[in-house]
């Protein structure tokens, strides 16, 4: 007698049923308890396998798949392309959620869901069951978009450096090998994607280190959008402050090819752009697990959830988090909010696995620090809760906001919230 | 079957522990939203404050003027606004009762 079979006979049949969770020893891995498989360990796959066994008090085993051996942050990221930081300020271990919570950690890629059997399969071989599947696949690009980055060495040259790692450090190395007078074209994708302030503070980075290093360097930022997406009034007084003449911004302008050979963007409806270094971020969608797996079920492109659970609207026992899922609105795709839909999901997972309802009223903050400078930085801030009647989350009236002005104060909070969250997702 | 009645005990055992867990409440899962800068159960990092074992009324007292205003802050009159006072109650409880 397999075990899911097992429990299912004592749930259906005895008074215990009620809780409809049998479990074994509160330690790691073994033992007979139900069975959590996450999938992604990004911030909010991370946090969903920490707190499953922290909701749960290690009575669910959780076993988390991701094929990085280390976490690297993608919020401070853009510090590392001006020269501020360096990668192992933002590269951080898996180790503690094994060693503190007893998480099981694999090294390897789900290739696979079969949510009617509830196993995934794994790129080394092998399979994986579960009682609940927890998908955190985070975005991949929509490649399609833009013909040329398929030809052969194109996504070596023109990079994205919008998943924080290889692409970050190679970015960083072009920006060095760049001469003086160069221009860096950096191109945003249309909303939404991941980190709305990014690009912006992109910009603001690599203009901080331009103007140590390189004055008489420019910075173009082509936006897709009509304007600004996040933080407008407090980045253009940045860029007045702190970069005159070396930042411009171009909105409406969507790049539709990408001629890697000469870094040259081609537009909807502009002029061709030769860059010294072209950053080109594109259209993204729900990483791919999902898509294969049939999640993204809005536009083939997001994936479509229930607010007070995170179970997919296609599959049942398999919840989606972070930023692959169809967002509420004025909702962010950004780390902060990941690990909120990791905590909230995990708080869903614990009680249905309990045979009890899921708390019914999340509520959570999301807060956003961009770095203007080495020091100063402005902040975004916005407070969600759940409407059972619209059943989505809506933004509080009257929270929420911006920095009255950018402040080296906030500075130092930033680092703090970057610490904070970085072991409230891993240790 | 056998195999499964060893199961079985087990696995009461194993909800024997669960039920004297504290309970999964809607105020730790609010609480827990909070970690994100003030640490996982309020233990925060360097460079933010800890909320574990703090006296709830001040805790209380610290929300209610960030969202009147009374409190100077950068962010937290921002977000306070987004909690009632009874959500804030809760919260701070839950932190209060948290060993220091």
């Amino acid at each position: 007698m397999k075990r899911r079979q097992f429990v299912q006979t004592i749930a259906a049949g005895s008074a215990l049923g009620s809780l409809g969770l049998v479990t074994g020893c509160a330690t790691t891995g073994g033992g007979s308890g139900a069975h959590v498989v996450v999938v992604g360990g990004g911030f909010a796959g991370a946090t969903a396998a920490k707190y499953v066994r922290l909701f749960s008090e290690g009575a669910v085993r959780v076993t988390l798949v991701e094929p990085n051996p280390s976490f690297i942050s993608c919020p401070i990221s853009n510090l590392v392309l001006g020269g501020v930081k360096n990668m192992d300020d933002i590269t951080l271990s898996y180790d503690n959620l094994q060693k503190r919570h007893g998480v099981k950690l694999v090294r390897d890629m789900v290739t696979g869901i079969d949510a009617a059997k509830r196993t995934v399969s794994l790129a080394g071989g092998g399979s994986l069951s579960y009682d609940r599947l927890i998908v955190s696949p985070g975005i991949d690009f929509m490649w399609e978009t833009l013909p040329g980055m398929a030809k052969a060495g194109a996504k070596d040259k023109v990079l994205h450096a919008w998943k924080a790692g290889a692409q970050t450090v190679a970015l960083r190395k072009q920006l060095e090998a760049m001469p003086d007078g160069g221009v860096y074209a950096l191109s945003i994708p249309r909303a939404p994607y991941r980190c709305p302030p990014g690009p912006y503070e992109r910009a603001c980075m690599v203009a901080h280190y331009f103007k140590q290093a390189k004055p008489k360097s420019k910075v173009v930022i082509f936006d897709a959008n009509d304007d600004i997406q996040s933080k407008k009034g407090l980045f253009m007084k940045a860029w007045d402050e702190h970069y005159k003449g070396m930042i411009e911004y171009r909105p409406k302008h969507r790049v539709t090819d990408v001629d890697a050979a000469t870094n040259t963007l081609k537009f909807e409806f502009n002029e061709d752009f030769k860059a010294a270094v072209a950053n080109v971020v594109p259209n993204m969608r729900a990483g791919d697990i999902a898509l294969k797996a049939g999640l993204a079920n809005s536009d083939n492109r997001w994936c479509g959830i229930d607010f007070l659970t995170y179970e997919s609207a296609v599959a049942k026992n398999v919840h989606v988090i972070g930023d692959a899922i169809q967002l509420a609105q004025r909702m962010p795709k950004s780390g902060h909010m990941a690990n909120q839909h990791g905590k909230t999901c995990a708080a869903a997972v614990v009680s249905l696995l309990m045979g009890k309802e899921p708390p019914q009223l999340p509520l959570f903050a999301n807060t956003c620090y961009s770095f203007v400078n080495a020091e100063d930085v402005v902040h975004v801030a916005s407070v969600h809760r759940y409407d059972a009647e619209k059943k989505t989350m809506l933004t509080v009236p009257g929270s929420g906001g911006v920095s009255s002005a950018a402040s080296e104060l906030e500075g130092r909070y930033a680092m703090g919230w970057a610490r904070n969250i970085w072991a409230d997702t891993l240790a | 079957m056998k195999r499964s009645l060893k199961l079985l005990a087990a696995g009461m055992l194993g909800l024997a522990a669960l039920g004297a867990q504290a309970q999964l409440t809607q105020a730790k899962v609010w609480a827990a939203a909070c970690a994100n800068c003030h640490g996982t159960n309020g233990y925060a990092q360097p460079g933010m404050e800890s909320l574990a074992g703090k006296d709830k009324a001040e805790l209380v007292q610290k929300m209610m003027d960030f969202k009147s205003g009374r409190k100077p802050a950068t962010i937290m009159h921002q977000i306070s606004k987004g909690y009632s006072d009874e959500q804030i109650q809760d919260i701070a409880a839950y932190f209060a009762a948290q060993k220091k």
